[in-house]
């Protein structure tokens, strides 16, 4: 009697609740961490990569952090097959709007596209929710940067720093304490690389163990966004003594 | 003989359009506006078959209202020129295609510059500093190359608007019962007192 209200996506339970949502949360909760930061001139998107077997072609393509968009790119935490569904709907919109516009469509209103088809699976019944949570980070010349997060129940909202996947509530404490209101690109990298050191089961890290990625300005005015390669989040790693320790004596870090 | 005419300026954009509602060779009407708001910021203006102006011009209308009122924001002037020549290069494509001549002023709030686009029944859009659609582009483009510059401040483009209306009425066989002219700067749209009862001769 108890599953009676689990089966079905679409039905409530008497307290008002929607199980299948609730368990696609669920899900999200034990994924690979992704968080983002707002900084003045820019956004940092950092994610955990769950390396599942040492035999896995591990630099093929990023697994977590996805180009949208030119002015927009997002990490996902949850299913990856689900996530692929979603960021290719989401492409579509944000072309069509440049095909009919001639310009790159409002961060929020391709949020809300994507939000809106989340919904519709909590709604019409016979299928499941998405099992995937967004961290969208992007800019329009109307509202600057900004940092979104939507969830499977089709919710989403703007945020100055946010997290989502395993350790999401340590994470948020940790992103709480250290914001700070007016820091830049820089300083937000480094906080994105402490607070996931933090989460993170290991507490030195590698770049296969992390994705990174950038949108900011050029010194010309133009809109930027940067997957960061291997050798640059080692670089990052590095800079804040969080690195993995070299086998090769020379380049031994102190931290 | 409809007058449609464009002049941008350094921090505004004019737009003016004869009054005079014509069928055939009678004038049915000497206070007819040829010009429709899309949002607070953008003014289009239009010319051409009776019936397919007022309908196309009030679809476009209808669509730039949903959209802000969806969004929340309006769309620019840029979105628009080019959403609007979708619409006009898709009906172009029909069984019966709309005949409209437009041109699009506007002014965009966020990066504070006015703008003005040219698009004719075949859906060729054009920005310019300057527009002129029907007879009215032989008399005035010439005088807008002389005396327009794109630093001009709104009484310098009221002048440079008075000698094309004045060049009009001189040369134009037909009455076309004045201009209706309006402006569209940072504060929105907005309706200029526009004086058309002098008489200039033809010398």
């Amino acid at each position: 009697m108890s599953r009676r209200y689990d089966s079905r996506t679409t039905i409530f339970s008497p307290e008002g609740r929607l199980y299948q949502v609730e368990y696609a949360l669920e899900a999200i909760s034990l994924a690979g961490t992704a968080l983002g930061i707002l900084a003045k001139d820019g956004i940092v998107l950092a994610a955990e990569r769950k390396v599942t077997s040492k035999l896995l072609e591990q630099d093929t393509s990023a697994e977590k952090l996805y180009i949208l968009n030119d002015n927009m790119i997002c990490a996902v935490a949850g299913m990856t097959a689900d996530a692929n569904i979603l960021i290719n709907y989401a492409r579509q919109a944000a072309q069509k709007y440049l095909l009919t516009y001639n310009e790159d469509i409002p961060c929020e209103q391709l949020v809300r596209r994507l939000c809106d088809l989340k919904q519709g699976y909590t709604q019409h019944g016979g299928l499941r929710p998405f099992g995937v949570s967004f961290i969208y980070a992007g800019y329009d010349p109307q509202r600057q940067f900004q940092l979104y997060q939507s969830n499977p129940s089709g919710n989403y909202g703007g945020w100055k720093a946010t997290s989502v996947g395993a350790n999401n509530a340590s994470a948020q404490s940790l992103l709480k304490q250290d914001y700070k209101e007016d820091c830049d690109l820089k300083e937000a990298c480094g906080m994105a690389v402490k607070v996931l050191s933090k989460t993170m089961d290991s507490t030195k890290l590698s770049s296969e163990k992390i994705e990174f990625a950038t949108v900011g300005k050029t010194k010309d005015g133009r809109i930027y966004h940067h997957l960061w390669g291997a050798d640059e989040i080692t670089t990052l790693l590095k800079e804040h003594g969080l690195a993995k320790e070299d086998t090769n004596a020379d380049d031994k870090i102190v931290s | 003989m409809e007058v449609l005419l464009g002049i941008t300026g350094k921090d505004f954009t004019l737009i003016a359009c004869s009054k005079a509602a014509m069928r055939g060779a009678t004038i049915l009407k000497a206070s007819d506006d040829k010009t429709r708001s899309l949002n607070k910021h953008t003014l289009m203006a239009f010319s051409g078959e009776a019936g397919d102006t007022i309908q196309f011009a009030e679809y476009i209308q209808a669509n730039a209202q949903l959209y802000s009122m969806r969004n929340g924001t309006d769309l620019s002037p840029s979105a628009l020129a080019h959403f609007i020549r979708g619409e006009l290069a898709s009906s172009l494509r029909s069984r019966k295609p709309y005949n409209v001549n437009l041109l699009l002023g506007g002014f965009d709030p966020i990066t504070g510059k006015p703008s003005l686009y040219w698009m004719d029944y075949l859906a060729a859009l054009t920005a310019a500093p300057y527009a002129a659609h029907g007879y009215a582009q032989y008399y005035c483009l010439s005088i807008l190359d002389k005396h327009h510059n794109p630093n001009i401040d709104f009484e310098q483009g009221m002048k440079v608007l008075r000698m094309c209306t004045d060049e009009l009425k001189r040369r134009l066989p037909i009455d076309f019962k004045g201009m209706l002219v309006k402006v569209i700067d940072k504060d929105g749209i907005r309706e200029v007192e526009y004086n058309d009862d002098a008489r200039i001769a033809c010398p």
